[in-house]
């Protein structure tokens, strides 16, 4: 009797994870995944097949932004991390009590705004007529206005801007948990500190780096909105494609077919990024 | 002046933090060999001494020798010295071996002399097998050595150690008390040795230097420290005593009579020079120097006698005391219980007799911490 | 008689107390500047419907339709030309009931040519309501030279054009290309060939192209802060600068402005057809049409709703279509089915141009 009522209990506990799991995650990429094996032979008509996957296999400018997204995604991810982690150690190591809230809360301030509105902030100040330009002919560096947007650079400049806090947080998590005294064993043992850094700091840090890289690579690779905005005419990226197969090509067979691919191309990239740095999801995850 | 061979000197260092002096003036030389402590109670500025020795502080004052050179502006890395922290702040990322190898790594050894030297400092504090293991992996006492061993695979000058017991249980730490000692001699090593426990440093030490509010108030050896304090503070810090307030009545050569504020005249020693008729003192009396009787004879020959009633017993095995109310200094005077089993039978409300000799009871100028 | 006139005013009164049990919410889907506030708010006022405006495109109203088989909203906006292929292929929108339409509130002429252009198996599923051109908007002063699409790839403007990457530009520079797109709809090895030729001139058009815009802001902030100074674009947007600079215009290209004509549609699975309807003919008359056209910026196919037009507006219309240049107008026919699929791939080869 108690052990139904117990059963009971878990039954109902889980029920939410169950529902969320099921209607959220499972049915909707399921049905995605039938989409995207329907060809199209004609108005209204449709038949099984693989044909949309092999479009993209055979089609160059589909192959190469691909391999571009991932690309740019990876540099993004290492900009964001070299960036970051100095950021991360001085808030953790070297800023104490208030400072460190002030800190912490520059990195978060820009978040309470929408990303359209943050990238737009970005387009004025690297516009032709934007602050930049105008700051770098004002001081006499430049001669006469330069664009700095519509190119790859800004996007890697959006990318980074928009992931930088997914990046510090995990940081500052893991390099707070590092007891200060490790870094002063270090140096009393005769370290320098290329080698504390090398042996000590990182090492000690990396669930919070493969952790943040995980974050801020799926973010890159899955933005829409910074690389539309900010990039120039030949700035593709591969979540424009599948927009534009859903919404301009009204092309879903061929849109979900790019998402199934750009789900395997992530899963892919985090699996071999964690192979590389001899981290396991559960170690990073479940801190 | 010492020996200009001292393992480390330190010739009137001052250090400030802001308005604050951590450490006044403290000048000392630590022969080679020695297993030297500093004892004192928190925030008495020994840590910061002691970062200073490691390189973590620069003196704001003063000089710092190690072997006879001067250490000032040399960085902790370059410093011919190893700390044992507090925590021990081994390497969890790192395996045993790979600890110990660490300091050796950066000196740039070849890879075969630094396992050759890794496992003999293993042998050698008694851990040969651990090499492969995982910090996690490791009892608290096989971490205490591997901490150390990390250190003397060095072969520093001077070991400093930082409390490294504080986070050991009891028995471990009565364990480790020994061990430590052991292992100093067996390295033949120079300890410096921080520590607020009164025990640890008695137990191990060849030389304590009892510091207070920044300053040394005596260095000496344990027994020196116990049976001879210099200062009313060393008196009251290095093992346990009564203490009692009083007003010289008469002094002549070293003994002296108070009169305590209940009225009762001590007569005692004056453990310092400068005390003079009317000036108020610290008087105290270890528990061991008083001697507890069930009638009045055996103790009417000492010096100070009186009564009172056991208030209570505080039974601890061969350590047991009794805590007696006395009558003539309405203190409650805290007395060892000889172990001839004359006393098994003493319970609370019992009356008992109590005196102490003149020599055994210790007056330092009052005012003084 | 008395009697008779009695019954009638509590008949009368028995329609008006019904009126609000009947209200409907009326979700519209249309474009920004079509559903102004004053207009929307007068509309409830008068007939007790509430209106939710949601702001779109033509291919997001399409895809939004499909992806709830034409539900979620009671009335949408699509382009003319956008309604016959998608219905044909997703099925999305339902028959107008041309009776409950006051056709007398209609152009005649555009009524009727959208009716056709919406037809399929006999139905109609479009009428017109607001209706504008794709063409150029200059920079006067800088770039007084072009006169039509195929002078955005002219060196005098170089690194100073910006065009959409969508289906209108690649219709244009046919034109521009003394090509007729539109008469090849019907026949794909012909589109096909026309395509190719608007492919390479894009892809050698790419050097001069600062961005390829997007959304109607962008555009305008470009032109504005002179980073572009031509540019094919809409003529409300053209006409709103001019308002600013004097310089910048809307400029009817040589080889015709593209014409469109947004309609009203009836999504499939639609709930408040009565709110609907009243919307279309509410928003028709003369009065209001005018209050959309100086929201919108564009003329309406209300009969007598340019009359209460600003005349600043007319004057600049007047300005950018002479006689000459409405005739010379082009105007979209329905796109055939999967004609979307041919432009799609030209479209990404020449983005994937270097």
């Amino acid at each position: 009797m108690t052990g139904d009522r117990s059963r009971l209990t878990m039954i109902l506990l889980m029920a939410p994870l169950l529902i969320w799991l099921t209607a959220l995650i499972f049915i909707p990429h399921a049905e995605m995944f039938l989409v995207s094996m329907r060809e199209k032979v004609g108005v209204r008509q449709y038949e099984f097949g693989f044909a949309n996957y092999a479009t993209f296999f055979n089609e160059p400018l589909y192959w190469n932004t691909f391999v571009r997204t991932a690309l740019m995604s990876v540099a993004a991810t290492a900009l964001t991390l070299v960036i970051g982690f100095p950021v991360a150690y001085y808030i953790a190591k070297m800023t104490r009590g208030r400072s460190k809230t002030i800190l912490f809360l520059l990195c978060l301030i820009p978040f309470w705004v929408s990303e359209l509105v943050r990238t737009y902030g970005w387009m004025i100040l690297l516009r032709e007529s934007g602050l930049f330009s105008g700051l770098l002919q004002y001081v006499g560096l430049a001669s006469q206005p330069i664009e700095f947007l519509y190119n790859d650079a800004a996007i890697m400049v959006g990318l980074v801007y928009t992931s930088m806090l997914f990046m510090v947080v995990p940081l500052v998590t893991t390099l707070d948990s590092l007891d200060d005294s490790m870094i002063e064993a270090g140096y009393d043992l005769g370290g320098t500190g290329v080698s504390i850094w090398r042996e000590i700091v990182i090492p000690h840090a990396m669930p919070g780096i493969v952790s943040g890289c995980i974050v801020v690579f799926m973010l890159s690779l899955g933005n829409y909105l910074t690389p539309i905005l900010l990039g120039g005419k030949d700035s593709l990226w591969f979540t424009g494609l599948i927009y534009t197969q859903f919404i301009t090509r009204f092309n879903w067979e061929q849109g979900a077919a790019f998402g199934f691919l750009l789900l395997a191309l992530s899963s892919f990239i985090v699996w071999a990024g964690l192979k590389l740095s001899g981290q396991t999801l559960s170690r990073t995850m479940g801190r | 002046m010492a020996e200009a061979t001292a393992d480390l000197e330190c010739r009137g260092i001052n250090k400030d933090f802001g308005t604050f002096r951590a450490v006044n003036d403290v000048s000392f030389a630590v022969p080679p060999g020695t297993f030297f402590s500093i004892l004192g109670p928190s925030g008495c500025g020994k840590t910061t001494l002691l970062r200073m020795a490691a390189g973590f502080l620069e003196p704001t004052s003063g000089d710092l020798l190690i072997k006879g050179r001067s250490m000032l502006n040399v960085p902790p890395n370059k410093r011919p010295v190893s700390m044992v922290f507090q925590h021990l702040a081994l390497f969890p990322m790192m395996d045993v071996a790979a600890n110990i190898g660490f300091g050796l790594r950066r000196r740039g050894e070849p890879r075969e002399d630094i396992a050759r030297k890794v496992d003999a400092v293993l042998a050698r504090v008694g851990l040969p097998d651990v090499g492969s293991r995982r910090i996690e992996q490791l009892s608290g006492g096989q971490k205490q050595r591997i901490a150390i061993a990390r250190c003397m695979v060095l072969e520093p000058d001077v070991l400093l150690l930082d409390e490294p017991l504080g986070a050991l249980d009891l028995k471990l730490r009565e364990h480790m008390k020994v061990e430590l000692k052991q292992l100093q001699s067996e390295f033949n090593t120079t300890f410096v040795y921080i520590t607020h426990d009164q025990s640890e440093a008695l137990v191990m030490s060849d030389q304590i230097a009892v510091m207070n509010h920044g300053v040394f108030e005596q260095v000496g050896g344990a027994r020196e420290l116990y049976y001879d304090p210099k200062t009313a503070f060393v008196a009251g810090f290095v093992g346990d005593s009564n203490r009692f307030s009083g007003t010289i009545e008469s002094i002549r050569g070293g003994k002296l009579k108070a009169r305590t504020p209940s009225g009762f005249a001590m007569t005692g020693t004056s453990a310092a020079d400068g005390l003079s008729k009317g000036d108020s003192v610290d008087i105290f009396v270890r528990p061991e120097a008083v001697r507890l009787a069930l009638s009045k004879p055996p103790v009417s020959k000492l010096a100070n006698a009186t009564a009172g009633t056991v208030d209570s017993i505080l039974f601890n095995g061969a350590n047991s005391r009794v805590l007696v109310r006395d009558e003539a200094t309405k203190n409650e005077i805290d007395v060892a219980i000889p172990q001839t089993g004359e006393f098994a039978g003493l319970k609370r409300g019992d009356k008992v007799y109590i005196g102490w000799d003149a020599d055994q009871t210790r007056c330092f100028a009052a005012g003084k911490s | 008689m008395k009697k008779f006139t009695l019954a009638a005013s509590l008949f009368a009164g028995a329609i008006v107390l019904a009126l609000p049990a009947k209200a409907e919410t009326l979700r519209l889907l249309t474009w920004g500047g079509y559903a102004p506030d004053n207009v929307i708010e007068l509309f409830e006022k008068e007939t007790g419907h509430k209106v939710e405006v949601t702001l779109s495109n033509n291919e997001e109203m399409i895809a939004k339709l499909r992806a709830t088989g034409g539900g979620g909203f009671d009335l949408a906006q699509p382009s003319q030309d956008r309604i016959a292929g998608a219905q044909a292929e997703f099925d999305i929108y339902k028959p107008i009931d041309l009776s409950k339409i006051d056709a007398s509130l209609f152009i005649d002429s555009m009524l009727e040519s959208t009716k056709a252009n919406t037809t399929l198996d006999g139905a109609v599923y479009g009428v017109p309501h607001v209706w504008g051109t794709d063409g150029l908007v200059l920079n006067t002063a800088q770039a007084g030279m072009v006169k039509d699409y195929i002078d955005l790839c002219s060196d005098a403007v170089a690194g100073k054009v910006s065009y959409r990457l969508k289906r209108p530009t690649l219709i244009a520079f046919a034109f521009s290309m003394d090509m007729d797109p539109f008469a090849a709809y019907g026949d794909q090895a012909k589109y096909e060939e026309i395509l190719s030729k608007v492919e390479a001139k894009l892809v050698e058009c790419k050097k001069n192209v600062k961005t390829y815009w997007g959304g109607g802001d962008e555009i305008t902030n470009l032109l504005r802060s002179g980073e572009v100074i031509a540019a094919m674009a809409w003529d409300t947007g053209g006409w709103k600068l001019n308002a600013e600079n004097p310089d910048i215009t809307f400029v009817a290209p040589s080889s015709g402005a593209l014409g469109w004509v947004d309609t009203f549609a009836l999504p499939k699975r639609g709930r408040a057809d009565e709110a609907a309807y009243a919307w279309i003919n509410f928003v028709m008359r003369p009065d209001i049409a005018a209050m959309i056209t100086a929201a919108a910026g564009n003329f309406t196919a209300s009969k007598g709703g340019d009359a209460g037009v600003d005349e600043a507006l007319k004057a600049r219309y007047q300005a950018s279509f002479p006689p000459e240049a409405i005739e010379n107008i082009n105007w979209y026919p329905p796109v055939p089915a999967g004609l979307e699929t041919l432009e799609g791939a030209v479209l990404d080869r020449v983005n994937a141009a270097n």
